[in-house]
């Protein structure tokens, strides 16, 4: 059966966007591929003639009235948490180099 | 000496109501015992300046003859999951340390209008990934009954609060056990209702379509009121459904004639040999009550789990996206550019399970394997509901334990994350299906607690929690 590989685990941590250390993808390598091992039973499962669950108490297309909402919270406070601003606007880095 | 135990809600606010109470001396009680049962670490932060100046409001206005609401002055501690004014939400996350919320939670909301206080936030599995708490990033909480061991989790601080008495409830969130399975372990109850019977807005989301919001309490009763000022719709949550009825008016209807199905597969391997005594010594005894007690088979519960770990991965990857580390959260300060901000802040911010269930779900989700893992756990979903719902069309309510085992000793099951995902193999089924649940203390292998697992049918909440009162009578 194949195993998930350290290429695997690199390619997944890069798509997550998540920067992974030497020490973390070996250990993840082990770890991910006994769940995935795991999750991998419900194979065996036959299924003909259902449908997918989209959602669990059967609510379709919620709707509201389309309308103007106050929600009350200023964008001050929205953005009091944001690590750099500048000219109330969130200053993120550079994207090209 | 401090009072240690509390008064029903119900009771606690008729008396601040009446006057009798002050809110402020329940604020000053529940302070004063989060601080003696600090050395089990169930609190994250205490709200003390925005706690009494509420409970100060709160007497003000019953002095000038004023309705303070149906839980007037009395104190609880929320998940530090749920947005709230007064202290940080963190989710016991890195990523989210010192995030001061913008806006509050619609369920914190509701029980403001209604008089309530919260007085602290509690410690939880870092983004309410696990089940034991050794999953925060700050801490590890320890249970009551046993300090080597673990409260369960996710939502163990707020199990463990109301074991210790440091509030009359405390909220939790339950996304595939995380209310029920610490409730059972530190023996107290703990409801899960319908999905979508509780707005999640305001609260951190973990998998949408399984998350919802539930009280622990030390009674049905407490539970019960609890949940009926927290329910209903909410345009901020499409997902929300209408408050049937009246949920905390309950009848207990006694157990005579109550049909109640035994999961076959919740009773077979691999459970402690004492949750096992227990759970049939209580069947017994509601048999002897006049309960009609029937076997029945959800054959798709041994994969529910196996499903659950595929469907809530992939929500959780999608829902902790948005910690990029630039609009609030955690930022990795010398990153040479935008992706390395990202990837860094990233790294560092979350911890192992996080980035375990974020790595997880961004494969089953990914081209080439979204068929076999997240289609396929769909369509057991939809034989798992279909099947729950046949067995509760001939049966009141399903029961089971709760838990497999009774708390576990800090540390058994770290290192091994599919061990540790094993303790939620009861619990999972009813998240997969929407049904409500509870948690209701049943016995004790020693000191440590076993809980008794009650399914109702879906938005059969009232049901679910009249049949709960009948049974706690039973166990008491």
């Amino acid at each position: 059966m194949s195993s998930l590989t350290r290429e695997d685990v690199l390619k997944l941590a890069q798509l997550s966007k998540i920067k992974l250390t030497d020490e973390e993808i070996d250990k993840f390598v082990s770890e991910l591929d006994a769940i995935v091992k795991y999750v991998k039973q419900i194979d065996s499962v036959d299924v003909s003639g259902l449908r997918p669950t989209d959602q669990v108490t059967g609510l379709t297309n919620v709707m509201r009235p389309d309308e103007k909402i106050d929600y009350a919270t200023s964008p001050k406070e929205l953005l009091k948490n944001a690590p750099a601003l500048e000219k109330d606007q969130i200053k993120v880095k550079r994207i090209l180099n | 000496m401090t009072d240690l135990t509390w008064k029903s809600i119900a009771e606690l606010a008729e008396e601040v109501r009446s006057g009798k109470t002050k809110a402020i001396d329940l604020v000053g009680k529940s302070l004063k015992l989060i601080d003696k049962g600090k050395a089990y670490k169930p609190i994250i932060a205490t709200l003390e300046k925005a706690a009494k100046k509420r409970a100060e409001e709160i007497d003000a206005n019953i002095s000038k003859g004023k309705d303070p609401g149906r839980l007037a002055g009395v104190p609880f501690i929320a998940k530090d999951n749920f947005l709230v004014f007064g202290a940080d939400t963190t989710a016991a996350s890195n990523i989210l340390k010192g995030f001061d919320a913008p806006y509050q939670s619609t369920a914190i909301n509701k029980l403001e209008a209604e008089g309530a206080i919260c007085v602290a936030k509690a410690n939880l599995d870092a983004f309410a990934h696990g089940s034991s708490t050794e999953n925060s990033d700050f801490f590890t909480t320890l249970n009551p009954h046993d300090k080597t061991r673990v409260p369960g989790g996710s939502s163990g601080g707020s199990t463990v609060a109301v074991a210790l008495s440091m509030a009359p409830f405390a909220l939790g969130t339950d996304t595939g056990g995380s209310i029920r399975f610490p409730a059972s372990l530190c023996g107290v109850v703990g409801y899960k209702p319908t999905y979508g019977l509780v707005s999640r807005s305001g609260v951190i989301a973990m998998g949408s379509s399984l998350d919802v919001i539930g009280p622990i309490t030390n009674d049905v009763n407490d539970a019960a009121l609890v949940l009926d000022v927290m329910a209903g719709k909410d345009p901020m949550d499409m997902t929300t459904i209408d408050k049937p009825e009246e949920l905390s008016d309950l009848a207990d209807r006694g157990i005579k004639g109550l049909k109640i199905g035994i999961v076959k597969e919740y009773l077979s391997d691999g459970l402690d040999e004492k949750v096992r005594e227990v759970t049939e010594n209580t069947i017994a005894r509601l048999k002897d009550a006049g309960a009609v007690v029937n076997e029945v088979s959800l054959p798709s519960s041994k994969l529910a789990l196996a499903c659950y770990y595929i469907l809530c991965p992939a929500e959780v990857s999608s829902n902790l996206s948005r910690y990029d580390g630039q609009r609030y959260g955690y930022n990795y300060k010398d990153a040479k550019d935008l992706d390395e901000s990202y990837t860094l802040s990233r790294d560092v911010g979350f911890g192992d399970e996080a980035k375990r269930r974020i790595m997880i779900g961004t494969y089953v989700l990914s081209s080439g394997y979204y068929d076999a893992y997240y289609k396929k756990a769909q369509l057991v979903r939809t034989k798992l509901i279909k099947e729950t719902a046949a067995a509760l069309s001939d049966n009141d309510i399903l029961v089971g334990p709760t838990s497999p085992m009774t708390a576990f000793k800090i540390g058994q099951n770290v290192g091994n994350p599919l061990q540790m995902y094993m303790t939620d193999v009861l619990t999972v089924s009813a998240n997969l299906s929407g049904n409500p649940a509870i948690s209701l203390p049943a016995g004790k292998d020693g000191n440590l607690p076993i809980g008794l697992q009650v399914i109702g049918k879906q938005a059969g909440d009232k049901e679910l929690l009249d049949i709960s009162k009948s049974i706690e009578r039973i166990l008491k």
